[in-house]
This record gives structure tokens, C-alpha cells and sequence, in this order.
């Protein structure tokens, strides 16, 4: 193991540029270690985003040697054979600042995607009763384990072609909520993401699921809207 | 760079039903391509392997009723996939969208049945 990393850290917002570093390299360091080293003890003016450090929370998530990653579930062996390691924020999102890019366009779409769920008892009534075993929920089981931290949606070259694309997050959201016998607005979210800017514009690249860090498959839960609104749009209800 | 979500989706010139239903327009035309390539292909190779002269080609075409219906299901799936593949192409690539984009696939889609049910008349009724 080399003694040294030699890291390239991006600096500034949109217009910005590589700043190197030499890190110290240690046992077991993930690249939010190698990122909390540079701010702690090299250079105090470099901004990023973190919180649980155990892969919860998903606010650590930046681009590592060119492919999104959580840094903070990322071991330096395993991202960075020579010792060089390139640190930049997420990719398809505006940059704040160095590390941290802006998260509001991508929960603006699963504002679009119509990702709040609403449904329509009151407290006086008895809870649903969701059977888990029923075809619907079992659909969902992985989708609902999305943690909304943008890596599918900084891999997704379709996000990158079409701007105006909803992702594979949002579009995974609508998923669960369309499966969720509770939820009353499914028609009008079936609208909100089918077509052009939603499902049907997805290649199937699965670039997605290729990079989610939970494992799961966004591709599958946008092939299950894509055949739900097909169904729709057959039978005039879209 | 290009910083998807910094814009608000433009309206859409198409409705959201006609978009979902060209795109599996645009399916189903693949499947029939899927075919139509295949036997095009494979009685090609399989009629000019003994050095089939365009006369002896054009003597068994003309008046086939089997080999025109089969023709014009294969200009007729190209006609519907290409304009709506290439759609999305350019709009991907070229940023072209809105009405401009939909009418020129519209006439790029008469062009292809045009030009295509031109020539498979032309080949089994011999105009």
C-alpha cells in the first residue's frame, strides 16, 4: 500500500477547477476520510456534505473517479489502484460549492413525479390493512428502500441528454406510490410520468442500477410504469 | 455543462396519451422489423448464391401478391420506427423539440412510406 494518495479535489461552483492534495493513507479509509482530512487539516475552506457516515442518510454521495458513489461506503482499495483518486460533486445537478452540488432539481422532479403520497382517511377511521403478501406490495419491496441520494440520478445519461427527464429516483417514487393501495391520486401521477420528460423516455441503459448503492432497480420499477401507462393510454384513461 | 431540472419542462406539443402510444408504436414497429429484416435478408443471401441477375429477381417479383403484401408491411413498420426513433434522437442530441421537431417527422414518415410503397409497386407491378 502506498503511503500517499494523491487526490484531486474540485474547487469553486460551476466554472471551477482540480485542486491537488497529498492525504496520508491509512487502513481501511474510505474517501469521506480522505475528503474530512483534506477540510480538517489541509484546507478548511472546502465544502462538502455528510451527516451519518454509515450509508443512512445518503448526503455524502459525489462523484469518485469519475462514477457516483457514497463516499462514506467507498474504501479507498477499492476505487483507487495507483493511489490517485479524483473527487468531484454529483454530476446532472448545478454545483454549490466544491463538493456539494445543489439537490433541488432532483426533488423538484419527484415534486412532478407527484412523489407525495395522499390519501384519504381521516384519524377517526381504522388503519389499512396492506396484506404483504398482495401482488402490489411485493412489487414495491425493494423500491421503497430508496434513500433519495441522487447516485442514479447523476449515473443516468438519459438525465444528462433531456433535462427535463424526471430520473430514475423520482420515477422509482412513483412506482411505490402507484402500488400503494392507500394513495388516491394514481391516474393523475400516472400522467405526471408517463411520456416524453417521464418513463418512456428511459433507454434502459440501466446506469441506474448498475450505481444504486442500496442495490436496487430503478429500471424495473420504470418498466413497471411504463407497461401500467401503456395500459392507461389503451384504454383512454391517460 | 448542461445542468438538468435548471429549466421548467416546456408544454408539451403532444399529448401525454400520444406520446405513450408512439412509443409503443415504435415497439411493436421493431418486432415486425425484427422479422421483416430477417427474411429480407435471408432470401437475399439465399436467391443470389448461384448469381441471380436483377431481370430473373424482378420476373419472380412481379405480380406476387405474398411478396408485396410482405414489402409493404416492411416499408410500413420503417415509416412508423424511424421518424419516432429519431425524434427522440434528435432531441436528445440536437436539443430540437416542440412542434417543429413533430412536423418534420411527420413529413420524414410520408417521405419513407412514399418513397418505400413507390419502389414496392414499382417492383411487383412492374411501374
Amino acid at each position: 500500500m502506498k503511503r500517499v494518495l494523491h487526490v484531486r479535489v474540485w474547487r469553486g461552483a460551476r466554472d471551477g477547477h482540480f485542486q491537488g492534495f497529498e492525504v496520508p493513507r491509512h487502513e481501511s479509509q474510505t474517501v469521506l476520510d480522505v475528503v474530512t482530512h483534506i477540510q480538517r487539516d489541509l484546507d478548511p475552506t472546502l465544502s462538502y456534505r455528510f451527516a451519518c457516515r454509515v450509508g443512512m442518510c445518503g448526503s455524502c454521495a459525489m462523484t469518485v473517479n469519475g462514477k457516483a458513489r457514497w463516499t462514506c461506503r467507498t474504501q479507498v482499495t477499492t476505487v483507487s489502484k495507483d493511489g490517485r483518486l479524483d473527487i468531484a460533486p454529483l454530476q446532472n445537478l448545478p454545483v454549490i460549492k466544491d463538493l456539494v452540488a445543489d439537490m433541488a432539481p432532483f426533488f423538484d422532479k419527484w415534486a412532478r413525479a407527484k412523489g407525495q403520497f395522499r390519501g384519504d382517511r381521516t384519524r377517526k377511521e381504522d388503519f389499512a390493512r396492506i396484506r404483504p403478501e398482495s401482488t402490489e406490495r411485493r412489487l414495491v419491496d425493494e423500491a421503497i428502500e430508496c434513500i433519495g441520494c441522487g447516485v442514479c440520478y447523476s449515473a443516468c445519461d438519459v438525465v444528462r441528454w433531456n433535462p427535463h427527464y424526471l430520473g430514475p429516483a423520482a420515477l422509482n417514487r412513483a412506482w411505490t406510490l402507484h402500488n400503494d393501495a392507500r394513495d388516491v391520486r394514481r391516474a393523475e401521477r400516472l400522467a405526471a410520468v408517463a411520456g416524453d420528460a417521464g418513463c418512456h423516455a428511459c433507454h434502459t441503459q440501466m446506469g441506474c442500477t448498475e450505481r444504486c448503492p442500496k442495490h436496487l432497480s430503478p429500471t424495473k420499477s420504470i418498466s413497471g410504469l411504463k407497461r401500467a401507462a401503456l395500459e392507461a393510454a389503451l384504454k383512454g384513461q391517460l | 455543462m448542461n445542468v438538468p431540472g435548471e429549466l421548467s419542462p416546456p408544454a408539451p406539443t403532444l399529448r401525454v396519451r400520444t406520446q405513450v402510444l408512439l412509443w409503443a408504436a415504435q415497439r411493436v414497429s421493431a418486432l415486425v422489423l425484427a422479422v421483416c429484416v430477417l427474411v429480407h435478408l435471408v432470401t437475399t443471401i439465399y436467391a443470389i448464391r448461384n448469381g441471380l441477375s436483377a431481370a430473373e429477381i424482378l420476373s419472380r417479383t412481379r405480380g406476387s401478391v405474398g411478396w408485396s403484401a410482405f414489402y409493404a408491411i416492411f416499408v410500413g413498420a420503417i415509416a412508423v420506427h424511424a421518424p419516432i426513433g429519431l425524434r427522440t434522437v434528435l432531441s436528445e442530441t440536437l436539443h430540437w423539440r416542440g412542434r417543429s421537431l413533430d412536423a418534420a417527422m411527420v413529413l420524414l414518415a410520408l417521405a419513407l412510406a412514399y418513397g418505400g410503397w413507390r419502389a414496392v409497386y414499382a417492383v411487383v407491378a412492374g411501374g
